[in-house]
């Protein structure tokens, strides 16, 4: 490199600037590092989200949020609820009485998966936990017509109560299937979407069989 | 689990004789499936019985092709999603159609040939099942409550373990009943040369569609008399064991009589087996009340009997 030989700066070019990087505002990975903040708040950030869930169901419109942010927090918690307002009947009877909690947890858990599995053999868009999310999300209506029926047997076990329970328990029925149905149809090929309704149909009528058969010792 | 994946490995070393059938079509082995015409369309309407006919009078020219698709629609390795996925490549109206061929068994014409023609679903026997099991519980259940409902010593019980019990009979036989047939079948094809053999999943498709007309049964079985409980059982065990014996007939025909025979008869009576088994168990006997004459008491009192 000869001819580089005789290149240099001359001294009189200032040569200035600055070396400091400047910290300006927070990178966007700061936003989220939720190790700093109370733990109040990521509670609450879940609550906030399960509780947003729970009133698509009651209010079933074409909302996709649903199914994006999934969380299976709500389906654990409503399952708890409804297994835990299923038992106290059967504390005496060993055989032929209700379903035991772990009945009732592995028939809406099993349940749930093996409708998931059907709808993705049949050729369904949608992912294994959305599935999932969307059809524990919606046994919310049966929990509600569980608690309602328990209240119902306080005041008395007659005719009366019964009809009351039948009307309340088919009619959360029915909002449960059209509310999973409202979430759950649109991922299905068009000709196959009876079959892929029918095992939900079959899901909801099975839980709503066992609230309705509850009876108190 | 055990019985699944001993299926599974079954089915995946058929689907390589298939295969290996497919690529050497000369030989002189026992075609897989007889078609009755090309599956041009897969997605395709039913066509009119008349031209169905003809075609199940015609050569098995289209057995290439046939047993060319058949290994090609199930090549996938039997670890992946996509090879489950081929089992419920059914629309809504193939299975309505299916199980309507079912319940409506029409003389002469055979259930797998007509409905399934190579390509089984294990949809339909799968939530048929499912169906039967509770709709067996749950009619047991209600007509137990009806017939001892005004009994003072009558407590209501939901009977929740019969659900378990149901599922695994009616699951079991399913399952074991086709794979015990279908061992059967390969066995005495080994023996004599059969024209017809079905493959593992259509025995299971045939099952599975056979016990719809049991659901209907089992929800009209709530009606506490014995008379119309056991009309009942003959009518349904007519409809679905007559599908059942003119699917396997043509395949056993061509055997020794006797075994033919028994085969059959063992088929139709596993099938009796399981309703008036299910029948016994689940739902009591409805009694018989009409009341006795009144035999005046030595105090004056008057006593009613009960004849059960």
């Amino acid at each position: 490199f000869a001819g580089l030989a005789d290149v240099s700066i001359s001294e009189d070019i200032p040569v200035e600037g600055e070396i400091t990087v400047p910290v300006g505002s927070h990178s966007p990975d700061e936003d989220y590092s939720t190790l700093d903040e109370p733990v109040r708040d990521t509670i609450m950030r879940d609550l906030k989200a399960v509780g947003k869930k729970f009133v698509h169901v009651m209010y079933p419109k074409k909302s996709s949020a649903l199914l994006r942010d999934w969380d299976l927090w709500g389906p654990l918690v409503l399952c708890v609820s409804l297994a835990l307002m299923l038992q106290g009947g059967s504390a005496d009877s060993k055989e032929d009485g209700g379903p035991q909690f772990a009945e009732v947890f592995v028939i809406i858990w099993f349940g749930a998966v093996v409708i998931t599995l059907n709808s993705k053999l049949l050729g369904g868009t949608i992912s294994f936990f959305q599935s999932l999310c969307v059809l524990g999300y919606c046994v919310l209506p049966l929990t509600v017509a569980m608690l309602v029926c328990r209240l119902v047997l306080l005041a008395g076990s007659g005719t009366v109560s019964f009809i009351v329970r039948l009307i309340v328990v088919i009619a959360m029925f029915g909002w449960s299937t059209l509310a999973s149905t409202a979430f759950l149809a649109d991922s299905q090929p068009p000709n196959r979407k009876a079959l892929v309704v029918y095992p939900i149909f079959l899901f909801y009528f099975v839980i709503s069989w066992m609230i309705l058969t509850f009876t108190p010792q | 689990l055990i019985t699944t994946f001993l299926v599974m490995y079954l089915l995946a070393e058929f689907d390589d004789a298939a295969n290996l059938l497919a690529a050497n079509p000369d030989a002189t082995t026992i075609s897989i499936d007889e078609p009755t015409e090309i599956p041009k369309n897969q997605h395709g309407r039913l066509q009119e019985p008349g031209r169905e006919e003809d075609d199940e009078l015609l050569g098995t020219d289209d057995s290439d092709k046939t047993e060319l698709l058949a290994g090609q629609k199930k090549s996938a390795p039997f670890w992946t999603f996509e090879y489950y996925q081929t089992f419920f490549d059914v629309d809504t109206y193939q299975v309505l159609d299916r199980i309507k061929g079912s319940v409506f068994p029409v003389p002469g014409r055979n259930f797998v040939r007509l409905y399934i023609r190579s390509n089984p679903d294990l949809y339909g026997p799968f939530w048929i099942c499912a169906t039967l099991v509770f709709a067996i519980a749950v009619s047991g259940n209600l007509s137990n409550f009806f017939i001892h409902l005004g009994k003072p010593t009558y407590r209501y019980v939901p009977e929740f373990r019969k659900v378990s019990i149901a599922a695994t009979t009616i699951y079991a036989y399913a399952w074991l009943v086709p794979l015990a047939l279908w061992g059967f079948l390969m066995w005495r094809n080994s023996k004599v040369m059969n024209i017809v053999s079905y493959s593992f999943l259509e025995i299971v498709c045939v099952y599975g569609y056979s016990l719809f007309i049991y659901i209907p049964t089992a929800i009209l079985w709530i009606i506490p008399q014995r008379v119309v409980r056991w009309v009942l059982v003959m009518f349904s065990l007519c409809l679905s064991g007559s599908v059942l014996v003119m699917t396997f007939w043509p395949a056993v025909r061509d055997d020794n009589r006797r075994i033919a025979l028994a085969t059959v008869g063992t088929i139709v009576l596993l099938h009796a087996l399981l309703s008036v088994g299910c029948l016994a168990y689940f739902f009591d006997a409805p009694e018989l009340d009409f009341p006795a004459p009144i035999i005046p008491a030595h105090n004056g009192t008057t006593l009613i009997t009960k004849i059960q």
